[in-house]
């Protein structure tokens, strides 16, 4: 494929970038391997805290993944000719994230060298092991999406082959979600809402990865998005993230209900230290609040970068929800013995301790690194550069002013 | 053919004979595997251990030392939470009464177990007898089955091990948990902690023997399985919670 010739600074600009993305990558591969020498003593992860940082990261990541892709969903399955140009993009940045998330959760294994081992036995009871065959799926069925969409002959079949990736999507995020929601034991977890909730804020999460590489990608070209555009969009983006405050609060308001979740409840919302600050500061306000405020105050709209920077917000907030979620979860203590107090010398009856080590964040770092490294590359190597045909979209009914 | 693209090609041989060469002696080594070989426990018989909470005083660990000696569990850890445990002392308290008692809390080997079901490569398996274990050779260290046990009772080895006891191997990476001493079992014995405690206040037996010391006294006493409301059906009962 012919590369579109760059103007010097811009050739120097595309391997500064692409080089930065290497390096914050190698960095997290060198966190990986001194992990695996050193084993996860040199991790804040224990015998409580068993997931830490790099699986926020991770499910992060790996979700957002999924969200992205929405974006050709409503192009391809639901015939939006705005959202058409921009397909393949969207399925660069589900493959780019998919590579990053899944490349931290591996590493992160106490045996990554054994990652044949996952590959050759499966437990087919085990949502770990479907998650496996999604994932992997996943990558195929979007790498034949994106042909169908690149290779003109093959245009045709975009269609089916966009449907295949969207219910596969769909049932990919259920698996990320059920990881969770399958787990019996745990206050936090063990409900049926998280995998529609996880949906919906793989929608949330990607389309907010989506605008902030995009705006990036026509900041580069030196083009700004029409106004009528970027309002369909930014719309599309209040509406996900007002749908998972929806979402959240329905799943806290029925753990409220039931008194045996109540002092977990108590523990995320009210007294549990970092966790309420992260939820209530962090998910609530920043990442849902303000980009809300944002999106829909005309005075704030107008301004320079905004959706940008409640993009950038929504997905900050993603990463305390998260944090909370994983981490709080887990650090809220394990009733074994209901109705009576518990004391051992293995933290029973405690609230689990976490400091997160820097190993382990530049791991999770890597995994953006990595995602990053991948969309560089890739946007440099197609033309994957969102075109908006205007006359297209007004014939399609849209109203641009 | 233009020069890029037999290079391209030559490119593309290279590096799918190179992926060839570093995967297939894994997988070679896994084909020779073969099936394995029958470790000799019977679905004729379930293990099973009844303990007396009324007779284990607080402040005795008599069964974690002898744990920690028969299983080669010592090494010294910078931070006490990244320490394996397989056996653990609780001392609990009624909030409404004050009531107290001490107890020992292991892998409860139950008949449904959580992390046999999650364990992606199934690492972690329960066998014929009804002993839940670890598979070393095929756990990748998820950690996924220690976020699904209701008991809190595995434990994932953070640091490299040296001095292990060769009857029972554990490894860096990997999780584990209380095995009830299956080499010991194996050769007809009880696990240590049942052997080490001063007060005899640990019954272990077959479970489906209704002549078993363990089959009498579940008969005569009531007796409880700890969280029985997630129906695992443990193999470890509690007299006296």
């Amino acid at each position: 494929m012919q590369l579109v010739p760059y103007s010097r600074g811009e050739e120097r600009f595309f391997y500064t970038l692409a080089a930065l993305g290497g390096l914050v990558t190698l960095i997290g591969l060198a966190s990986a391997l001194y992990m695996e020498i050193h084993g996860h003593a040199v991790t804040g992860m224990n015998n409580q805290i068993v997931w830490g940082l790099p699986h926020v990261f991770a499910i992060f990541l790996i979700v957002a993944a999924s969200g992205v892709l929405n974006v050709a969903s409503i192009g391809s399955v639901f015939g939006k000719v705005l959202y058409k140009s921009r397909a393949p993009l969207s399925g660069l940045l589900c493959l780019a994230m998919l590579a990053g998330g899944l490349t931290v959760l591996m590493l992160d294994l106490g045996r990554p060298d054994r990652i044949i081992v996952a590959a050759t036995h499966y437990n087919f009871s085990s949502v770990f092991a479907w998650n496996v065959f999604l994932y992997s799926g996943m990558f195929s069925i979007v790498a034949v999406y994106l042909w169908t969409l690149m290779e003109r002959r093959m245009n045709a079949y975009s269609k089916p082959a966009g449907f295949a990736a969207f219910i596969w999507r769909l049932i990919l995020t259920t698996g990320t979600g059920s990881i969770f929601g399958f787990l019996v034991a745990r206050q936090a977890y063990q409900s049926a809402i998280l995998a529609p909730m996880f949906i919906i804020m793989s929608f949330a999460w990607g389309l907010a990865a989506f605008m902030v590489v995009q705006k990036a990608m026509f900041a580069w070209n030196g083009l700004t998005l029409h106004p009528a555009l970027r309002n369909r969009m930014k719309n599309l983006l209040g509406i996900f993230v007002a749908a998972t405050l929806y979402f959240v609060a329905v799943y806290h308001l029925t753990n409220l209900y039931f008194a045996k979740q109540v002092a977990f409840e108590r523990f995320i919302l009210v007294d549990g230290g970092i966790f309420p600050a992260l939820f209530w500061g962090g998910w609530f306000l920043v990442g849902t609040v303000l980009p809300l405020a944002i999106l829909y105050t005309p005075g704030l709209l107008a301004m320079r970068g905004a959706v940008m920077v409640a993009s950038i917000l929504v997905i900050l907030g993603a990463f305390c929800q998260l944090y909370v979620f994983i981490i709080g979860g887990q650090a809220f203590p394990l009733e074994i013995f209901p109705g009576l107090a518990a004391a051992s010398s293995f933290g029973d009856g405690m609230v689990g301790q976490y400091s997160p080590s820097l190993p382990e964040f530049l791991l999770g770092l890597g995994g953006i690194g990595i995602a990053f490294t991948i969309t560089t590359i890739g946007v440099r190597v197609f033309h994957f550069l969102p075109q908006d045909d205007l006359a297209k979209l007004e014939a399609a009914g849209h109203v641009l002013e | 053919m233009s020069e890029t693209s037999s290079s391209r090609r030559r490119f593309v041989g290279a590096s799918v004979a190179g992926l060839g060469i570093a995967v297939a002696p894994g997988i070679h080594l896994i084909a020779a595997q073969g099936p394995a070989e029958p470790a000799g426990a019977s679905n004729a018989k379930r293990w099973g251990l009844l303990v007396d909470a009324s007779k284990c005083a607080s402040g005795c660990d008599a069964c974690v030392k002898a744990c920690a000696t028969e299983n080669g569990i010592n090494e010294t850890v910078a931070d006490a939470r990244q320490g394996s445990q397989w056996i653990r002392k609780i001392d609990l308290q009624d909030k409404r009464t004050g009531r107290q008692l001490s107890l020992p809390m292991m892998c409860q080997h139950c008949a449904n177990p959580p992390c046999v079901d999650v364990c992606p490569t199934g690492a972690s398996m329960k066998r014929a007898d009804g002993i839940v274990l670890v598979d070393r050779h095929v756990c990748i260290g998820c950690r996924y089955c220690m976020m699904a046990c209701p008991y809190k009772a595995r434990s994932f080895v953070h640091q490299p091990l040296t001095e292990q006891n060769p009857e029972v191997p554990r490894g860096l990476g990997c999780v584990e948990s209380c095995t009830f001493c299956v080499q010991r079992v194996d050769r007809g014995q009880t696990p240590a902690c049942v052997e080490a405690c001063p007060e005899g206040a640990m019954v272990f037996g077959d479970l489906k023997d209704p002549n078993s010391a363990i089959s009498r006294r579940l008969a005569q006493v009531a007796t409880t399985q700890v969280r029985a409301d997630l129906g695992l059906d443990t193999g470890v009962r509690y007299q006296g919670l």
